[in-house]
């Protein structure tokens, strides 16, 4: 959608902008552009500053330096009220005094629109609540009062509708539905979204575009699946979805691969993956995801392809979620190597204590640079889960 | 499966037990009594009594019985209609001069005192640590002929104005009606800025956000949200000044003089001085009945009940 898209005039461009409280920096400097017309995440952990960002766009807060652009207008230090921008908050902050219908109808109301009949009708069908216009908001349920705080914001088509954490409150099969209900309703209207979450999930369902924010700072940036195959950091290894981290020695490159040391034994690493420096001798993070793992016993190690790297290992532990089983394994690079199987013809002697050989694509592998905490967003996922 | 068992033991019925006793059924009655009791003896007693007494005729010599007088009801109606009128105006005119000061100060509580809350707070109350009579006394001095505030509203012209519209009396403020009102405001205004407080407190500061970010001006917001909002705050605030006011006697009694007499005065001279106890207990009833129309009226009109 976005890439038959040539008008660039409506996209937020966010320059230089930081945010400090006393000597606290929520964001600091952030150059970002959202381009017109795509659904766009905030994701990172409570605290990470994607809420004050969002709350800088939609002028609730107004940063520290820095300047925000609405398409060609500067709108840095616009009130919210002048601002051609909608918000969805977190809590929905619906008027508890107005009905649904009057809810719906309030921004176009003090825009001094005086026949909102049929807009709002059709809005509220949008959001398949027309059969509620007359209701106060405490009567609906959490997720139709979800849609009231969209279909409010969304009537006055603004250039770009700003989601806090708009799924929130709601339980977890909801929640899925909802986050199909919005992907339809913004390729229905085509007006770019601005999403803040914290479920990584969420954000990959719904998003063409995330951006991992951690303590302030943009982490990364691009496509769900180049953000999961692509990591650059720690973190966003870590924080999307599970990585296997191991620390590796570099020993020799070869063509586009590098070789590494690690523990006893080698593995490889296209050199188009790895953002680290390499150079002989020096320390790199070698990651693998859990699914693109194969998991075979020892005794059969020998029907294993040659060209892939392999670790050795013991089963630790095994968890059975029915589409997958979940193994970690204790070896000797990495403690607590996880690995997803499917369960499609199940070894039975892969049993807690069998020593397995641990195998993959050397293709999956990725690279990251050893300088960093190995266990970044690793306890933020947590944090966030038992919140 | 199909063979019976023929050693198995019948069936018994299983003693009946009594259901385990539900304990705590009676509390909610027991948490009631003393409520109750007390309302019983304070008020529905002394209510009987009083409009035994308001149908009563004798005199003071003879002594009093009751003999369905309902003329006293009239006769008292007739008599002192104008300070019936009076009070009704000086509370109403003190509940709005309570809303118009108390509002604002409210919402700056509410919204805008951050750390300073507290301490707010504790000056709207501190007055209510010393006697109504005494705070009363004091407006007597802070309105004296020729003092400070009288000389300041002379020179700045505002008697004249005041004079004109009939709530002053020349150079005087102290014996005007004009007194009366402010000692009422005075009085009162605590009663206003609580329950103001109170409702404008619950309102969720995202409602203001979300009424900015969807096109309303700052007084837009106060006017479609804000105060929407606080009308059970308006209300009580009012109903708590506004009851009270119209048969308070205090103020005019030492603020005014007596061409302000208000109701409560005259209650209050049945009662205690000329000892007319039917016609005294006749107009407390009337004063009751019409504060329970006024009331009903008003509550009906503003469409609070759900928002109560």
């Amino acid at each position: 959608m976005t890439s038959t898209d040539t008008d660039h005039g409506g996209d937020v461009r966010l320059s230089g902008i930081s945010k400090a409280y006393g000597t606290f920096t929520a964001v600091h400097p952030l150059d970002l552009t959202i381009p017109q017309g795509s659904f766009f995440a905030l994701l990172g952990a409570s605290g990470c500053g994607k809420t004050t960002t969002l709350r800088m766009i939609a002028g609730l807060e107004e940063p520290s330096a820095g300047t925000v652009y609405l398409g060609e207008q500067e709108v840095t230090h616009l009130a919210p009220y002048k601002r051609p921008v909608n918000t969805v908050f977190q809590s929905y902050a619906l008027f508890p005094h107005l009905d649904i219908f009057e809810n719906v109808a309030f921004g176009l109301r003090r825009r001094g629109i005086k026949s909102v009949k049929k807009q709002v009708d059709d809005m509220l069908d949008l959001v398949q609540l027309g059969e509620q216009a007359r209701k106060k908001p405490h009567q609906l349920s959490g997720g139709q009062q979800q849609r009231v705080a969209v279909a409010r914001a969304l009537i006055n088509t603004p250039k770009v509708l700003l989601l806090d954490e708009p799924l929130g409150a709601l339980d977890l099969k909801l929640r899925r539905q909802m986050q199909l209900e919005l992907k339809r309703i913004q390729t229905e209207v085509g007006i770019t979204f601005v999403h803040v979450t914290h479920d990584q999930e969420e954000a990959m369902t719904m998003a063409d575009t995330v951006a991992v924010m951690n303590a302030g700072r943009v982490e990364q940036l691009g496509s769900p699946a180049d953000l999961y195959e692509n990591p650059q950091t720690t973190f966003v290894a870590n924080f999307l979805g599970t990585s296997n981290l191991i620390e590796a020695e570099v020993d020799a490159k070869s063509g586009d691969e590098i070789v590494l040391k690690a523990g006893g034994g080698k593995l490889l690493l296209p050199e188009a993956r790895c953002s680290a420096p390499t150079r002989t001798g020096g320390k790199v993070l070698v990651g693998v995801r859990p699914e693109k793992i194969s998991l075979t016993h020892a005794a059969d190690a020998g029907d294993i392809p040659a060209g892939r790297n392999r670790i050795t290992g013991k089963i630790a532990d095994t968890s059975f979620i029915g589409v997958s089983t979940q193994y970690v394994i204790d070896s000797p690079v990495c403690p607590e190597f996880e690995v997803y199987v499917q369960n499609i013809d199940r070894d039975a002697r892969l049993t807690p204590g069998a020593e397995v050989v641990l195998h993959w694509n050397p293709a999956h592998t990725f690279g990251l640079d050893a300088d960093q905490d190995i266990d970044a967003g690793v306890g933020s996922v947590d944090e966030e889960a038992a919140a | 499966m199909a063979t019976a068992t023929p050693d198995a033991p019948p069936l018994a019925p299983a003693p009946a037990k009594k259901p385990p006793r539900r304990r705590g059924r009676w509390t909610p009655y027991w948490l009631l009594l003393p409520g109750l009791l007390w309302l019983f003896v304070f008020f529905a007693l002394p209510m009987v009594y009083q409009a035994s007494t308001s149908v009563q005729t004798g005199s003071l010599e003879e002594g009093y019985k009751v003999t369905w007088h309902f003329a006293t009801y009239w006769d008292a109606l007739s008599e002192y209609w104008p300070q019936f009128l009076r009070s009704v105006l000086y509370a109403g005119a003190a509940t709005i001069l309570c809303l118009v000061l108390g509002y604002p100060l409210a919402y700056l509580i509410a919204f805008r005192a951050g750390r300073w809350r507290n301490l707010i707070m504790i000056l709207v109350i501190a007055p209510f640590f010393t006697s109504f009579l005494i705070r009363t006394l004091a407006w007597k001095t802070i309105l004296a002929d020729g003092g400070p505030v009288v000389g300041a509203l002379n020179s700045l012209h505002v008697l004249d104005v005041t004079s004109w519209l009939g709530i002053t009396a020349g150079d005087r403020v102290l014996a005007t009606p004009l007194a009366v009102v402010c000692g009422l405001t005075y009085n009162f205004l605590p009663f206003m800025i609580l329950p103001l407080y109170t409702s404008l407190e619950r309102i969720d500061g995202r409602l203001h956000e979300a009424a900015g970010d969807l096109y309303a001006r700052p007084f837009t917001t106060f006017r479609k949200v804000t105060f929407p909002l606080s009308m059970p705050g308006v209300v009580s605030g009012t109903l708590l000044t506004f009851i009270p006011a119209s048969g308070d006697y205090v103020n005019a009694d030492l603020l005014g003089s007596t061409d302000t007499r208000m109701i409560g005065n005259v209650i209050q001279t049945q009662f205690l001085r000329i000892l007319d106890y039917p016609t005294a207990a006749a107009l407390s009833f009337i004063l009751m009945a019409a504060i329970l129309i006024m009331v009903t009226l008003y509550i009906r009109k503003s469409g609070t009940e759900d928002l109560v």
